[in-house]
C-alpha cells in the first residue's frame, strides 16, 4: 500500500521521453496503471505509447475515430494480445507473462464489440458460467450430483438472478441467450462480465446499436455498478453524450497513440481533438 | 411469472434426461420379455450386446463432438483399448472372481481407467489443436493405437502378465494362455457380456454423461464450445475443460469396449479401425450434434438397419447410405422437425417448447420496450 501512495502523487509520466502528455490529476488510488503498452502487428503499430492510469471506482472512457486502437488496448488489457512493448499493473501487481483466463482471475472482466455470448446456453447458465469460479464443488460432486452440488447450484441461481436483477432480466433467465434482443445481449454481457467478480471491467461500446432513451438508462446503470460494486470501469464509446455524461476522465486515441488526456471538460474544447475528430480547418 | 420459469427450466434439462432413461429402460424390457417369450430372432438376440456397446460409444463421443464441439474421428482406438485391457483383466481375474458379472464389471471399470489414462496423454498434444487439425489428428491417434496392438502381446502364466513384441518373447510356461496375440487379436476369451451388463452400461453412461452437461464443468465446456474467447475473458482454461471431456469420453468408450470384447471369443484389433470411429460418427452426427436421445436411436437403428438390410445383398450398402441420406434430409427440413417436434411434444403431454418459450420471451421484451 505504501507504493501505492507514492504513485497517488505521480502527474506526469516517469518514462523519459515517451510522452509529453500530462497525467491527470486523479483523486483516485490507481488500480490500472498502463505504462508504453504498445503492439505491432507485422510492421503495423497498432498501439503505441499508450500510458493511462485508471483509478480505484473511477469511470473512465476511451474514445477516437474508428481504427483508433481502442479494442487493441482492451485485447492488450486482457492479454488477447500480448503486448509487443511496455506493461501494465493491475492493482500494483505486475501483469507481464498472464494469459487471458489469468488476467480475468487477477480482475480484469471485460464485454466484446462484437457480442460474444454463449448462444445455446441460457441467459442464467451464462451468468453461472461467470460465476464459475465462485462455485465451489469438484468433477466428482458435478458428476454424482452430491448435496454439494445442489447446495451450490441453487446459490449460484439465486446469484444469477441478482445479478440479472441489475438490468431487471430475471425474467430472460431461462431463455437460450441467442435469442435475447440485441441490447439485452449486450447488457447480459456486462452481467457476465460483474459474475467474475472484477476489480477492473472494461466495456467494449456498451451502448452500440442502443436508442437514445436506452442509452440513458444504461449511463444510471453503469454509475449505479460502480457504486455497487465499487470497480473502476474503462469504457469505449462512440456516443458523446455518455462518454462525457459518466466519465470522469478521459484518453482520446488516434492512430494507435494518445493525442489527449483530461476531463470532459478539458477534452471538449481541446483543440487536437477536434482536429482528429473533424479533420484540419483549411487555410483561407 | 416466476413461476412460468421454474417451469421451463424443468423441461429443458429434467426432459430430456427422464426421457433417454425411460426410453432405454422400456426398450430393455420389452427386449428381456420377447427374448423370455422366445419371439425374438437369433440375429437379433446376437446384436442386443452390440447395439449397447454402440449406444455408448455413440452417447460418449457426443460430449466430445456435440457438447464440447470438437471432432474427434479417433474414437475406436479408445474402444479397442478398452476391449484389449479388459480381456485381460478379466482372464488375471478369473480365479480371483470366478462369478462372471462382477467380474464383467471390474473389467469393465479397469478399461475404463486405462483408456482414460490413454485418453488424457493423447489429450496433452491433441487439445492444443484446433478443428480440423485436431480431427486429422485424432484420426492418427485412432490409426496409431492399432498399430500398437498389432505388435502386442500378452501372455499369463502361473508367474503372472508377460508383455513382449512376438509369442516367443513371451516366454511362457508350458501351461501359460496367450491373451493378446498381436494381429490375431484376443482369442479364446470367456464371454462375459449380457444384455443386462450392456444396459446397465447405458444407464451408466447417460448417467454421468447427462450430469455433466448440467454441472459447472459441464457449462464451462459448452461455453468454450460455443465462445473460446468469451470462455477465457471469463477465466475458464479451454484445455482444461476440453481434457475434461476427452477423457470421460474415451473412459466411457473403453467400458464399451471391454463389454464388446467380452461379448466375443476372438477379437481382432483390426475390427477397431477407421470404419469403425466413422461409424460412430455417423451414429452421432445422424442423431443430433448434443442430442443424447438422438445418439441412442441412431445407433440402435444404424446397428440393426445392415442386418435388416440382408436380403438386398450385395446392394445391402447401397441401400444403407441412400437410408443414411434420407434421414439426413429429413432432419434438417426445418418444416418437418418442426412437425416432429409438435408431435412429440403431444406425446409427451408438455406443450412448452423450448422454441416457443423463446418467442415468447421476445415477444415480452418487446412489450417491456413499449412501456
Amino acid at each position: 500500500m505504501a507504493k501505492n501512495n507514492t504513485k497517488f502523487e505521480t502527474k506526469l509520466v516517469d518514462y523519459a521521453g515517451h510522452s509529453l502528455i500530462p497525467e491527470r490529476d486523479m483523486g483516485h488510488f490507481p488500480v490500472l496503471e498502463m505504462r508504453n503498452l504498445g503492439i505491432d502487428f507485422g510492421g503495423l503499430t497498432a498501439v503505441d505509447n499508450f500510458t493511462f492510469t485508471l483509478g480505484k471506482t473511477e469511470i473512465a472512457g476511451l474514445i477516437g475515430p474508428n481504427g483508433a486502437g481502442k479494442t487493441t488496448v482492451f485485447n492488450l488489457l486482457t492479454k488477447v494480445y500480448q503486448p509487443t512493448r511496455g506493461t501494465f499493473l493491475l492493482d500494483g501487481q505486475d501483469t507481464a507473462g498472464m494469459n487471458t483466463v489469468k488476467i480475468n482471475q487477477a480482475g480484469i472482466a471485460r464485454t466484446f464489440q462484437n457480442i460474444r455470448l454463449f448462444d445455446k446456453l441460457t441467459v442464467e447458465e451464462n451468468v453461472k458460467v461467470g460465476l464459475h469460479h465462485d462455485i465451489k464443488y469438484g468433477l466428482a460432486s458435478g458428476i454424482f450430483h452430491s448435496p454439494s452440488y445442489r447446495k451450490k447450484e441453487k446459490e449460484a441461481r439465486e446469484r444469477a438472478l441478482d445479478l440479472l436483477s441489475i438490468f431487471d432480466m430475471q425474467k430472460f433467465a431461462d431463455v437460450p441467450a441467442g435469442s435475447l434482443p440485441y441490447g439485452a445481449q449486450r447488457r447480459l454481457e456486462i452481467v457476465r462480465a460483474l459474475a467474475t467478480n472484477p476489480k477492473v471491467l472494461l466495456l467494449d461500446e456498451p451502448a452500440a446499436g442502443m436508442n437514445p432513451s436506452e442509452t440513458a438508462e444504461l449511463m444510471e446503470n453503469i454509475a449505479q455498478i460502480r457504486d455497487k460494486f465499487q470497480i473502476s470501469i474503462l469504457l469505449i464509446e462512440h456516443d458523446m453524450n455518455l462518454v462525457m455524461g459518466i466519465c470522469e476522465g478521459i484518453a482520446v486515441l488516434n492512430y494507435g497513440k494518445i493525442i489527449a488526456k483530461g476531463t470532459p471538460a478539458e477534452i471538449q474544447s481541446n483543440p487536437v481533438v477536434i482536429e482528429a475528430y473533424l479533420g484540419k480547418k483549411k487555410e483561407a | 411469472m416466476k413461476e412460468k420459469t421454474k417451469k421451463i427450466r424443468l423441461t429443458s434439462y429434467g426432459r430430456n434426461a427422464a426421457l433417454s432413461y425411460g426410453l432405454v429402460t422400456i426398450a430393455f424390457i420389452v427386449m428381456t420379455i420377447l427374448n423370455s417369450a422366445g419371439i425374438t430372432t437369433n440375429s437379433l438376440r446376437g446384436q442386443l450386446v452390440p447395439i449397447c456397446v454402440y449406444i455408448v460409444l455413440a452417447v460418449s463421443l457426443n460430449l466430445v463432438v456435440g457438447i464440447s464441439g470438437e471432432l474427434s474421428l479417433g474414437h475406436a482406438g479408445f474402444m479397442s483399448i478398452g476391449a484389449f485391457s479388459g480381456v485381460v483383466a478379466s482372464a488375471c481375474l478369473a480365479k480371483t472372481i470366478p462369478a462372471a458379472m462382477p467380474r464383467l464389471f471390474v473389467a469393465m471399470i479397469v478399461a475404463g481407467i486405462i483408456a482414460g489414462i490413454a485418453g488424457f496423454l493423447i489429450g496433452i498434444p491433441v487439445l492444443r489443436l484446433r478443428g480440423d487439425y485436431l480431427a486429422i489428428v485424432t484420426l492418427a491417434f485412432g490409426e496409431i493405437i492399432r498399430n500398437i496392438l498389432n505388435v502386442i502381446y500378452i501372455g499369463l502364466d502361473g508367474a503372472g502378465l508377460h508383455v513382449a513384441t512376438s509369442v516367443e518373447g513371451l516366454k511362457l510356461w508350458p501351461t501359460g494362455q496367450v491373451l493378446l496375440n498381436g494381429p490375431m487379436g484376443a482369442t479364446g476369451i470367456q464371454k462375459l457380456s449380457t444384455f443386462t451388463a450392456g444396459y446397465i452400461l447405458i444407464m451408466f453412461t447417460l448417467f454421468v454423461v447427462q450430469n455433466l452437461i448440467n454441472s459447472k464443468q459441464g457449462r464451462a465446456i459448452m461455453a468454450i464450445r460455443d465462445n473460446r474467447i468469451a470462455a477465457e475473458s471469463v477465466g475458464l482454461s479451454a484445455t482444461h475443460f476440453k481434457m475434461t471431456a476427452f477423457v470421460t469420453s474415451a473412459a466411457l468408450a473403453g467400458m464399451a469396449g471391454a463389454l464388446f470384447g467380452l461379448n466375443y471369443s476372438t477379437v481382432a484389433p483390426v475390427k477397431f479401425n477407421f470404419n469403425t470411429s466413422i461409424l460412430i460418427l455417423v451414429f452421432v452426427v445422424l442423431g443430433g450434434m448434443g442430442n443424447i436421445v438422438g445418439s441412442i436411436i441412431s445407433a440402435t437403428v444404424l446397428t440393426i438397419l445392415p442386418e435388416a438390410l440382408r436380403q438386398f445383398a450385395d446392394y445391402r450398402m447401397l441401400a444403407y447410405a441412400i437410408v443414411l441420406i434420407l434421414v439426413m434430409l429429413a432432419t434438417n427440413n426445418m418444416e418437418l422437425r418442426a412437425l416432429i417436434d409438435k408431435y412429440t411434444a403431444k406425446i409427451l403431454g408438455i406443450f412448452k417448447k423450448k422454441n416457443k418459450s423463446s418467442a415468447d420471451a421476445d415477444l415480452e421484451t418487446m412489450e417491456g420496450g413499449q412501456n
